[in-house]
């Protein structure tokens, strides 16, 4: 069999492996079950006993949130200091200079808010201090914000009728000492045994065999790509992100990246049915979500390995496929395969440029991270496929007549309109963002900022404006790639994006919360031969045709102006 | 007040597990893998010339060329070159790339390029080339060395990796070095 299709498939097969027992033990370990990672305990009461937190103390939604938004207002202030004095700071062995204050503000709400899109470049932008204290205690945190947030929806929703979601802190500390410090233990030694950095040398330099000097940027990246893949943060270490050979140095780091990026997405939505001890709904999703997934995917397979048609009219062979921004060590396909998973799961990083792959590559990139519930970031993938399960719920109910129910308990008035809030905000932010891009390209293209907006695009035409669409997308789904031609340093993206991410971010986090915590504290309705079961096949596929529906309606427009007119104008 | 007590003093703690214990763990480990955390490096006579996994700059007629990079080789600022596929500046330059390509290579067909020698790779600092980007520099390398043709060509075959999963390919700078070691 051909080596690149044997490597996604087992890159496959091993994240499979991994998620679908790993989904068992969150469900265990969350509902306080005995596991074998309670060793862990002494180190926890230490940590809570340090921090004043008294862990046994049962919260509601508003209390869970009301923690939730303070520790995260707390690192969006304290960092963005931090970012904008880092040249003070100490561990700076390359000199690196201080943040603007619009930088800061972008970089840190990106960090905070689990999305990681970068514009600033690894290698110069930042200091060893902040890529430690900040961006990689933020890598770990963000991803543990969300995981906490979807375990107490799964409380709210098994049980009967409480106030009591579970405590924001033990959820918390528990994503972090049982979940992702040690997977990222083991990812981090993987990876710096394979060659990549992880001492705290700075800058090398060295003579080239043809006698050019050549500067080496290092430094502790292993720590940080570890947490950055199973934390679906996406911020590489050095611009180039795991394109980079140091951040990915061969087919078997690869590999590991790509696997550790699924396993927690995966394994909460396995979670959410041991959880709710509705399992049979938990494979009901996962397989919605594997077959949104493979339908984004082999397109985007088959697009890239097809090559570009107008290199292949010069006469040079494609037959390895669009190789572009690609590395030759990983290949075509597994980039294919790579940029559908870090689209959907909102990831983020890339071992591949995606602003050069091919236009209808981008057009699965950008559907993959609006519709962002094909497994999605951590936690928060399943809280935004729980929104369409809301809309699904309803709209089911009005087409037989019935008040909807989910899982013991009408769902009325209130819920669905904080639902529908939530789904109309995501096209609102990603197109009202791309216009008001597209507006001051066309009007104030001489404005005086860092970058100036005529000089914005790295591409003509209409990739130029997939560049735009592309970058909103992406804030707004948390996602952190980008078309990377686009001249993102400057006041207005840093701006737009940095509060496109801050609302994409926090409110569809708040929104489900509320509304778990609303649905809990009803009266119990037990099922009976009238209720809308929604751990059947025929619900799945109604949540599916609620998400292909929104998003077709959503965003059909503006892909037409980008990537799809772009395919066709390659085919002439 | 109380949450935000509670949160600073987390922020602290986690703080200390994550950005002390964990990394500097991790970077310890480090010293036991090759080039002990600090990137592998490939010497000759005793001088450093070059790190293992990263591409440098070879366009010389006597070496085996690397892919083109959109920074240079820079090993202190990568990138993409981000060029868009109906880009048409970007497939003029490819355009530029075969023509050099052809011309330094004599005897090579348009079709027997490989995508990778005239497109740049993700990072700038790609190390590697396919098998079929060696092969069609065989005949340049083998004339200006004057060297028989076979013995290049065997050294390619023995610096070709083909991995059980993933592309074969071959690095560059690993090549170059025992092609100046060839008699």
């Amino acid at each position: 069999m051909n080596t690149e299709l044997s490597g996604i498939l087992i890159s496959f097969a091993i994240t499979l492996l991994i998620a679908i027992p790993l989904g068992k033990y969150l469900a265990r370990m969350f509902a306080g079950e005995k596991v074998w990672t309670d060793f862990m305990k002494p180190i926890e009461n230490l940590i809570y006993k340090l921090s004043g937190i008294s862990p046994s103390q049962p919260m509601n939604w508003k209390q869970f949130l009301k923690a939730m938004i303070t520790i995260n207002s707390l690192w969006l202030v304290y960092g963005f200091f931090m970012l904008m004095f880092q040249d003070k700071l100490p561990l700076n062995p390359d000199g690196n200079p201080g943040m603007t204050a619009d930088l800061a503000f972008n970089s840190i709400i990106s960090f905070v808010a689990n999305t990681n899109l970068q514009h600033y470049s690894g290698e110069s932008g930042a200091t060893y201090l902040i890529q430690h204290f900040i961006f990689m205690f933020l890598q770990f945190t963000s991803a543990a914000t969300g995981i906490a947030c979807a375990v107490a929806v799964f409380k709210a929703l098994r049980d009967k009728t409480t106030n009591d979601v579970g405590n924001f802190w033990v959820y918390l500390v528990r994503s972090v000492t049982r979940l992702l410090l040690p997977l990222s233990i083991v990812l981090a030694l993987i990876l710096a045994f394979n060659g990549t950095p992880a001492s705290y040398a700075g800058k090398d330099q060295f003579i080239s065999m043809q006698g050019d000097t050549v500067n080496v940027s290092r430094g502790p990246a292993a720590q940080f790509i570890a947490i950055k893949h199973l934390g679906t943060n996406g911020g590489g270490w050095f611009g180039a992100n795991s394109a980079h050979p140091l951040e990915n140095p061969n087919y078997t780091t690869n590999i590991a990246e790509i696997v550790a990026q699924m396993l927690v997405p995966i394994a909460m939505v396995l979670a959410f049915g041991y959880f709710t001890r509705r399992k049979k709904m938990g494979w009901v999703i996962f397989g919605v979500m594997t077959i949104g997934m493979l339908m984004l995917m082999i397109p985007t397979i088959f697009s890239e390995l097809g090559g570009n048609p107008a290199i292949a009219k010069m006469g040079v062979s494609q037959s390895t496929g669009a190789m572009e921004g690609k590395e030759v060590r990983v290949g075509p396909m597994a980039t294919a395969y790579w940029s559908t998973l870090t689209t959907i799961v909102s990831t983020g990083s890339v071992n591949g440029m995606h602003d050069s792959t091919m236009p209808l590559t981008g057009l699965w990139q950008m559907l993959g991270m609006m519709i962002n519930a094909f497994f999605g970031g951590c936690g928060v993938g399943v809280l935004n496929y729980l929104i369409y399960i809301i809309i699904a719920v309803f709209i089911s109910g009005l087409m037989v007549g019935r008040t909807p129910e989910f899982l013991g308990h009408k769902v009325e008035a209130r819920e669905v309109k904080i639902a529908a809030l939530i789904t109309l905000l995501s096209p609102f932010l990603i197109l009202a963002g791309t216009a008001l891009a597209s507006y001051v390209f066309t009007n104030y293209g001489a404005a005086n900022w860092a970058v100036k907006p005529s000089a914005w695009l790295n591409n003509p035409s209409y990739h130029g404006f997939s560049e735009m669409l592309y970058e909103n997308t992406s804030s707004n789904a948390n996602n952190g790639s980008g078309f990377e031609g686009l001249g993102d340093n400057n006041i207005f993206w840093n701006v737009s994006t940095g509060i496109i991410i801050l609302l994409g971010r926090f409110l569809p986090i708040i929104g489900p919360v509320a509304i778990a915590g609303l649905l809990a504290q009803k009266k119990y309705i037990p099922e009976s031969a009238g209720t809308l079961r929604t751990d059947t096949v025929t619900f799945g596929i109604m949540t599916f045709a609620v998400i292909l529906v929104l998003n077709a309606l959503s965003y059909f427009p503006a892909l037409v102006l980008g990537p799809i007119a772009e395919h066709f104008t390659m085919l002439k | 007040m109380k949450t935000l007590v509670q949160s600073i003093r987390l922020t602290l703690v986690l703080t200390a597990l994550l950005c002390v214990i964990y990394p500097v763990f991790i970077s310890f480990a480090s010293k036991m893998a090759k080039g002990k955390g600090n990137g592998e490096t490939i010497t000759v006579n005793g001088k450093v010339v070059g790190y293992a996994l990263l591409g440098q700059k070879f366009d010389k007629p006597q070496y085996f060329w690397s892919r083109p990079s959109a920074v240079g080789y820079n090993a202190a600022g990568s990138a993409g070159s981000n060029k868009g596929p109906s880009n048409p500046d970007y497939l003029k330059e490819v355009s530029n790339r075969i023509d050099t390509l052809l011309k330094y290579n004599p005897g090579i067909k348009r079709s027997d390029i490989p995508a990778d020698m005239v497109t740049a790779s993700g990072s700038g600092l790609d190390p590697d080339i396919s098998p079929a980007g060696a092969i069609i520099q065989i005949n340049r390398i083998a004339a200006v060395r004057k060297l028989d043709e076979q013995k290049v060509a065997a050294l390619v075959k023995e610096h070709t990796e083909k991995p059980m999963f993933g592309p074969a390919k071959v690095n560059v700078l690993k090549l170059n070095v025992a092609l100046d070691e060839l008699k």
